[in-house]
């Protein structure tokens, strides 16, 4: 059972970064009529995004926000010891994307760096390997970058895809400090509903090819979409949601002893308003303590959670604060954690 | 309890005109959807405590297939 705790380390100060280019998600009807528009988006509760345009990728998202955070809180470039970069839209398939930013941000050669591929699970995920490299003692500050370009992910012409998701990136520094009491990690995979959320062409089982992006009709319904777009089958993924995610939590406010009305605030992962209404209220929790920005940027995958942190919690996070993290989605993988916040700086919204 | 399950399907499709059965193909509804889909998981798992698995979920065709499948399962 991946079960994780770690005592005085926490996120001393976290910063967000995203496209100026707001999409109004009622009027985004290039390919779909005004009124299945209207119905798939009262339901998703997404009322704009942020597009990226073509030559911006999540690390550029991501360099804007570290550069924020790292003026923003006075940080010494020569501390920062550990680069993660975590994405599914990395700028290259080789080289690691973490290596790049290194250099962009100036960092020092003696910096560690890499990468960590996964989708909506990867923030909570990232923390854990993060907290545990700090445990170490080996590093002083850590730098987690956070950075999606999902709107190039998926088809405009696939209505279950086309009006969920956006883009951001998000800069994180973590530190160890006695101030900082436990943090629980409880990560998960079942890679048995990997065809639940994939992209199926332009890896290496699938390369790219003229066939993989060509535009075919997947359903139907006349969705269009080529086999590098990603797909999502949505009620499999909320009927994974239910079963899983709600047990998880239960699990890990076990493992840390912590009773439920003691968490300040639970952040899920934005996937729409729909599914985590539904959870919240499932769950019992007080939806004041489930602060949400699906609203405004959409699912932004592994983002989610630290954007829906930055974009809610600025000045709610002075003192000491217990939140609850839970990331779900593409593998299927999910992660949930318990992690305990003391006076964490948070940079205003980086819009570039 | 199988009139109270159609009556809440109905609810949860939020058809109001007309009644619905247990003999009805409920995927030939003009409501019916994959919006609708996600509603319907959602209720049955709030009112029954049962998650339908969609492979399962493909196997029923009417109404009536529904509350057996849940039946099944309490």
């Amino acid at each position: 059972m991946a079960l994780l705790q770690f005592n005085n380390v926490g996120i001393t100060g976290i910063s967000a970064a995203v496209p100026k280019n707001i999409v109004d998600n009622y009027n985004y009807t290039q390919h779909f009529n005004k009124d299945i528009v209207k119905d798939i988006i009262d339901k998703v509760g997404i009322k704009e995004r942020r597009f990226s345009n073509a030559e911006t990728c999540s690390s550029d998202l991501c360099f804007a926000a570290a550069e924020k955070l790292i003026a923003d809180m006075n940080i010494d470039k020569e501390e920062i010891d550990l680069l993660v970069f975590i994405s599914q839209t990395p700028d290259y398939r080789m080289p690691a994307t973490s290596i790049l930013l290194q250099d962009r941000l100036g960092l020092s050669k003696n910096t560690a760096a890499f990468d960590i591929s996964l989708g909506c699970s990867a923030f909570v995920y990232g923390l854990s390997v993060v907290y545990s490299l700090m445990q170490t003692g080996g590093f002083r500050k850590a730098l987690l970058l956070d950075g999606e370009t999902r709107s190039k992910v998926y088809s405009p012409r696939d209505r279950k895809t086309a009006f969920l998701f956006g883009d951001g990136g998000v800069a994180a520094i973590i530190e160890n400090n006695e101030r900082f009491g436990k943090s629980y990690f409880s990560l998960n995979s079942d890679g048995s509903k990997e065809s639940y959320i994939k992209m199926d062409a332009g890896g290496y089982r699938n390369p790219s090819s003229i066939e993989t992006l060509k535009y075919k009709t997947i359903d139907e319904h006349g969705n269009m979409k080529t086999d590098e777009h990603g797909y999502m089958k949505g009620a499999d993924v909320f009927n994974f949601v239910l079963l899983e995610i709600p047990s998880d939590i239960k699990k890990i406010l076990e493992y840390s002893e912590t009773n439920k009305d003691d968490i300040d605030y639970f952040i899920f992962h934005q996937a729409n308003s729909y599914m985590n209404n539904y959870l919240t209220k499932k769950l019992k929790i007080d939806p004041a303590k489930a602060p949400s920005s699906i609203e405004h940027f959409g699912n932004t995958s592994s983002v989610s959670i630290p954007l829906t942190i930055v974009n809610q919690l600025q000045n709610k996070l002075n003192g000491n604060k217990k939140l609850l993290l839970s990331g779900f989605g593409v593998g299927m993988s999910w992660a949930t954690s318990v992690i305990d916040f003391n006076n964490c700086h948070i940079s205003d919204l980086v819009e570039i | 309890m199988k009139q109270k399950f159609i009556d809440q399907l109905k609810e949860t499709l939020e058809i109001e005109e007309r009644n619905i059965s247990e003999a009805d193909n409920f995927r030939e509804y003009d409501e019916w959807d994959s919006l609708a889909l996600l509603s319907v998981i959602a209720m049955i798992d709030e009112e029954y405590d049962v998650i339908i698995e969609s492979n399962d979920f493909k196997k029923l065709l009417t109404v009536g297939d529904i509350y057996n499948y849940i039946i099944s399962k309490t």
